[in-house]
């Protein structure tokens, strides 16, 4: 099958979408499919084979924060003359709904297309005032995946119809097969204090690590010599900002981590906790941990209630609940029955999440919409040009 | 006269525009015939493989017999009865399929491997060929219900399309949740 994946963030920006991306072509790539992704690079930086860059992204304020988003008519030309080369049978499009590469593609495409929303957005105002100009595009989608059942119910709020639930894909093995690093490792099912782990960007509040630094102190009352391992970008002076000493050396930043490094930590730690406190539409960071074997320790958000089966695969605190997060895991930590057996109910529940099931279920979502169908063409920008002859050929 | 080009003008307009919608709803029109014919070859390809698994003399002799007459009822079905006939088989599939140990001895049969994967790909496919094409209705309807199409009738001939109802919930253990339990 010839597929054309279309991946709307900066492919050297490092991120969540694009891993996905990335992950899903390498797994396409392995089954014998032709894979062509297009994605917004600068023209320098180094590319796989078979990444096009569809040019520079351009930084703009958008929805709250800075994106860095494809548009305009260039964007446009370069989307046109990979839709025409690429011949694809299927056209894949991520987040189709941002003003981006994706929602060009979908716009200047005809025949199959998938579209994947990894995001659970509230509604904004440019897309309540863009929407009749948005619906003609969307439109042309002939599936829709939502990333989670979080994902598909604001999918549904927002854009009316139905979509599919495809999880996010992980290489479970990599990590159920890396080696632990005894830096790292913590011995609490032998009794001693043991390691805390958690990932990601230290200063973005959303992801909680001031709530776990304020559930340390007491962790470390019940339990004095537990270690916190940080790995993650941000400035830690910044994000250490009135902990007490004493509770500073407990705390270990190891900076950015590599992916090795990642699945060694997260094979390390004796709990791996994830504070966070919203946004979050799916949480690929549980499914990595609880592929690592590690004990997850979770804020009750709805998207990790989900990825943890409902609290079967790894424990839920209320969100933003100090208090609650250090009861749990002073208690999870001195019940090494407790730790083994949600390493043992993780291992079962993470083989959902392993590429072999989530790529033969992308695989059938592009048969189902590709079988008996043309293959994706450009459209006839809209039909009249094209009627009246004046269309590029 | 400078009115009469603003009046050709918006002549123009409009009628681009009513060239536009109908281009929409035609693209919207196909959209349906192919989500409808992908739909259908996921139902037959399930109730074939169900036949198919009730004729091999794998299951016990009860859960056969259910399972044939659920799946040759859903491929003679004639359309007016299909959604039910294609719903019981779900439920019929759900029955046999109740217990994982089932799912266990029919792996331990030859040639039981082949079938229950094939089986398990036809259930799971059902439901996804389902939401597209109920999805598919649903942007139509929405496009049909304009006041100006309407009128206009811009939709043509093409009947008011319909969604298609039906229990599709496939035996848990054939879901990748079901199976990793």
């Amino acid at each position: 099958m010839r597929i054309g994946i279309v991946c709307p963030y900066a492919w050297d920006v490092p991120g969540g979408v694009q891993f996905h991306v990335r992950d899903l072509a390498d797994h396409l790539l392995r089954l014998g499919h032709e894979v062509s992704v297009l994605a917004p690079a600068d023209d320098d930086t180094p590319l796989p084979p078979y990444v096009v860059s569809a040019g520079r992204a351009v930084p703009v304020p958008y929805n709250g924060s800075v994106a860095r988003l494809n548009f305009g008519f260039l964007s446009a030309a370069r989307v046109r003359r990979w839709l025409h080369d690429g011949r694809f049978d299927v056209l894949h499009i991520h987040e189709p709904a941002t003003p981006s590469l994706s929602l060009l593609a979908c716009w200047s495409a005809s025949g199959p297309i998938v579209a994947t929303f990894h995001t659970s957005n509230p509604r904004s105002r440019a897309m309540i005032a863009a929407y009749p100009i948005l619906q003609p595009a969307l439109e042309k989608i002939r599936a829709r995946v939502a990333v989670s059942e979080y994902a598909r119910r604001t999918l549904v709020e927002h854009l009316g119809g139905d979509a599919v639930v495809i999880p996010n894909g992980v290489d479970v093995s990599f990590f159920a097969d890396a080696e632990p690093d005894p830096r790292w490792t913590g011995g609490a099912p032998a009794g001693e204090p043991g390691t805390i782990g958690f990932i990601g960007r230290i200063n973005e509040p959303r992801k909680g690590l001031p709530t776990l630094l304020a559930a340390l102190p007491a962790i470390l009352a019940a339990r004095p010599g537990v270690r916190l391992l940080v790995a993650g970008r941000g400035d830690e002076e910044e994000a250490l900002e009135g902990v007490p000493d004493e509770v500073r050396g407990q705390i270990e930043f190891l900076g950015m981590v590599s992916d090795e490094e990642k699945a060694r930590l997260l094979r390390s730690v004796d709990l791996y906790v994830a504070p966070n406190t919203g946004g979050e539409s799916f949480g690929i960071i549980l499914v990595e941990a609880m592929s690592a074997g590690a004990p997850v320790l979770a804020s009750d958000l709805d998207a990790f209630r989900q990825v943890l089966d409902g609290g079967g695969a790894g424990e839920l605190f209320p969100v933003e609940d100090a208090d609650a997060l250090a009861t749990a895991a002073v208690r999870l930590l001195g019940d090494p029955a407790r730790l083994a057996g949600l390493r043992e109910a993780a291992s079962r529940h993470v083989r959902r999440f392993d590429w072999e099931t989530v790529g033969a279920d992308i695989l059938a979502v592009y048969e189902t919409v590709a079988a008996g169908a043309a293959a994706v063409e450009e459209d006839e920008r809209s039909g009249w040009l094209g009627r009246l002859g004046l269309a590029r050929d | 006269m400078s009115t009469w080009i603003w009046v050709a003008l918006a002549v123009v307009a409009v009628g681009l525009y009513l060239s536009w919608t109908a281009g929409r709803l035609d693209r919207l029109h196909y959209r349906i015939d192919a989500a409808r014919a992908a739909l259908d070859a996921q139902l037959v390809r399930r109730s074939s493989v169900s036949q198919e698994l009730a004729t091999s003399a794998l299951l016990d002799p009860a859960a056969s017999i259910v399972l044939y007459q659920a799946s040759h009822a859903a491929r003679q079905a004639d359309p007016e009865h299909r959604e039910l006939a294609e719903s019981e088989l779900s439920q019929a599939l759900r029955a046999v399929f109740a217990e994982p140990e089932q799912v266990a001895a029919l792996r331990a049969a030859p040639g039981g491997e082949e079938v229950l994967r094939d089986l398990a790909a036809a259930a799971r496919r059902v439901p996804m060929a389902r939401r597209f094409h109920n999805d598919a209705v649903r942007a139509t309807r929405a496009v049909r219900r304009h006041r100006i199409v309407r009128y206009l009738r811009l939709a043509g001939h093409a009947p008011f399309p319909m969604a298609f109802e039906m229990d599709d919930e496939v035996p848990a253990v054939l879901t990748p949740e079901g199976a990793s339990q």
